[in-house]
């Protein structure tokens, strides 16, 4: 471009065109092999993404609007568009489609509620006690609490089948304590119906039995996770707090001694110096770990596929497994794909709604900060000559 | 600190102040004492639950069917048997998908870290036009979630005519956004004094990137080889959209049907666990060689 722009305002000569030639050819040499070397340099890059990220993404666009079975190309002449038919059976058919939907939906959502929170405060835990500085052996700790997160879910999840089993070890364990474990992967009973049930509501109010949404009745909504579902969600917290924990050690290390220090001589007592000044500055690491918990927690396929495929009584049914099972399964692809982009948004949903909320919250605590610093450096002052407390 | 400038400025009060702050130091010393055997014992018992685990799922590879089902809890087998093994390698198709996991697991590592570092540099170094559109797709690619694309992904493998092919399985996690992230970054932190040197000597964009910045860049290359290693050994779905020939199955694939499917009958868990524990061995493996830099690679990496 600034070859271009150039060479018109040095040469306003009329011979247009050998005069442009030689300052272009003596950039070009330069910057065009740049240029050239560049662009051969990311192209197995962009074919690859390309090719197995951006198509696909639009021909499945295709497919989640067409009524292909499968069989054939998408492409063929045979395959007929049918409009918004696919969203509409997911969201609005009421029929098995929407109710398999809504299923996956409350599952996947139970899920996320509960492993999000634990697997955040369980790290944030694990990266505090690992972080002191005066503990020996934090090395093998730290190795300990990270090492579910290197092996494959396929293998956690083998194990976690075992350890769950009806005679396995964690109701051995618990026998030990004299209490009746249930048969946890065959267990499709809501957690929160149980509990329920346990004070005498076993029956929801009509105004939640008689009404629903997707499929699924409003007292569906509410039963809570299953139990098959709580192992799911003890693995996914275990597999993944160390992980998350790394990132909080992280975070801690770049929190220089000196602010703690301060806070300390302040006489703030140790959980008020982890609640007022660390966890602040921990802020954006926070925000980090929910926002990729978050993402995770709506993509789970893998320990379903392995695990339960969406039984018993498809409480551990998520969105993306059936995805799967609908066009692989059933050949339904056209269902498959709508559901695909249904999470696509949501996932998408959810991330916009962090930034948002992690942007209104950045400007709040800095505040706070400054606030909380100033009174620290008065009383830091003030202390040496008065000592007030 | 405060007790030694305290008493000069204060004068009088000075005494109480000492007095306090010894008394202070007392229960504080031995609330310590306290507060560092409590978090010594939480550690510990967190630490046996995270390891635990996993210690019963070596032992029970070495039991019996019917001690796994009747003390799922012990470590140590009342009997040891390499049943579970022997039908493993003997009598199933473990020994294919060993091996397809390591083919394709060094095929997909040598691809990405060559391709990665390739993009890499060009985004960090070489200035073409295009280069901001090329890395803002790159950003928009990697907030599109995996699951997503599994349908997808068949769909395209379908109709390009290599469903069911080894190409299948690893050409389309050859190149990975996160990555190519981590090289930019890190040719970015090279002076580029390095390679103008290079370049007044005559050398093309090519070859002050293989000669003198690659050779340089070997934190970062060892980086991607543990992520990309670990990601494709350990991958699932791709595996499952990709092919359904059982021959192309790789360990992942291979293991998670037999815990859902089986072979034969009985729960057969010493066998399922025997294989989970072989198929931990190669990243348990890099994990420990590669320990210390692992830790400070997962933080190195989200920082950016």
């Amino acid at each position: 471009m600034a070859a271009v722009d150039d060479a018109p305002v040095r040469h306003s000569a009329p011979g247009r065109a050998p005069r442009p030639e030689p300052a272009r050819r003596g950039r070009s040499g330069i910057r065009g092999r740049e240029a050239v070397a560049g662009w051969l340099f990311i192209a197995p890059m962009i074919v690859i993404l390309g090719l197995f990220l951006a198509v696909p993404v639009l021909m499945a666009a295709w497919v989640s609007v067409s009524d292909w079975t499968g069989r054939g190309s998408p492409f063929a002449s045979t395959v007929g568009f049918v409009g918004l038919e696919n969203y509409e059976r997911l969201v609005a058919g009421g029929g098995l489609a929407t109710q398999d939907f809504g299923t996956a939906l409350r599952n996947n959502a139970w899920y996320v509620l509960l492993v999000v929170p634990l697997q955040t405060a369980l790290s944030l835990f694990l990266a505090v006690l690992v972080s002191r500085s005066a503990l020996r052996g934090r090395g093998g700790f730290r190795t300990a609490f990270y090492f579910p997160s290197v092996t494959s879910s396929v293998a956690i999840t083998v194990l976690f089948l075992f350890l769950f089993s009806a005679s396995g070890a964690v109701n051995r364990a618990m026998e030990a304590l004299s209490v009746d474990g249930p048969n946890w992967f065959a267990d499709a009973r809501g957690v929160l119906h149980l509990v329920l049930g346990a004070l005498g509501v076993d029956q929801g109010p009509a105004a939640l039995t008689g009404n629903g949404f997707l499929g699924i009745t409003w007292w569906e909504w509410l039963a809570g996770p299953s139990v098959a579902m709580c192992v799911f969600i003890t693995m996914a917290v275990f597999t993944t707090s160390g992980t998350f924990m790394l990132l909080f050690i992280a975070a801690l290390q770049q929190i220089s001694g000196d602010i703690d220090e301060a806070a300390m001589m302040d006489g703030a007592t140790p959980w008020q110096r982890f609640r007022l000044v660390t966890l602040p500055m921990l802020r954006p690491t926070l925000f980090t770990v929910v926002t990729l918990g978050l993402i995770g927690c709506w993509q789970v396929f893998d320990q379903i596929y392995t695990g339960t495929q969406g039984g018993p009584a498809k409480t551990t049914l998520t969105p993306a497994y059936l995805s799967y099972q609908s066009s692989f399964e059933q050949q339904d692809w056209g269902r498959g794909a709508a559901i695909a982009f249904v999470l696509f948004a949501i996932i998408v949903f959810f991330t916009i709604v962090q930034r948002i909320i992690l942007r209104e919250r950045t400007t709040v605590p800095r505040r706070k900060r400054f606030v909380l610093t100033t009174r620290s450096g008065e009383s830091g002052a003030v202390a040496g000559a008065g000592a007030q407390r | 600190m405060s007790a030694a400038t305290g008493p000069a400025r204060t004068g009088a009060r000075g005494s109480t102040r000492e007095d306090r702050a010894g008394r202070r130091a007392d229960r504080s010393a031995r609330r310590r004492t306290i507060g560092t055997a409590f978090v010594y014992t939480t550690l510990v018992v967190i630490a046996v639950v995270y390891i635990y685990p996993f210690l019963v799922q070596v032992a029970t590879s070495f039991k019996s069917e019917a001690e796994a089902v009747g003390s799922p809890l012990s470590l140590v087998p009342g009997t040891w048997t390499t049943a579970a093994y022997q039908e493993l390698f003997l009598r199933s198709d473990f020994p294919v998908w060993f091996r397809n996991s390591v083919v394709i697991t060094i095929l997909v590592t040598v691809g990405r870290v060559f391709i990665n570092s390739l993009a890499g540099y060009a985004l960090a170094r070489l200035s073409f036009r295009g280069r901001g559109v090329v890395f803002a797709l790159l950003v928009a690619v990697m907030a599109v979630p995996g699951v997503v694309l599994l349908i997808p992904k068949f769909l395209v493998l379908n109709q390009l005519g290599i469903y069911n092919t080894f190409l299948a399985l690893i050409v389309p996690l050859m190149a990975d956004a996160a990555g190519i992230f981590i090289m930019k970054n890190f040719f970015e932190s090279i002076p580029r004094s390095v390679e103008e040197a290079a370049r007044i000597d005559g050398a093309g964009p090519f070859r002050t990137y293989w000669w003198i910045v690659l050779p340089m860049a070997t934190p970062a290359l060892v980086t991607l080889v543990i992520l990309s290693f670990q990601g494709s050994w350990n991958e699932l779905s791709h595996f499952i959209v990709a092919a359904q020939d059982p021959a192309l199955s790789p360990l992942t694939k291979g293991v998670a049907q037999l815990a859902s499917g089986g072979l034969g009958q009985g729960s057969q868990f010493p066998l399922k666990l025997g294989a989970a524990a072989l198929m931990t061995i190669p990243v348990a493996v890099l994990f420990f060689v590669f320990q210390r830099r692992i830790m400070n690679v997962t933080t190195g990496a989200v920082k950016e």
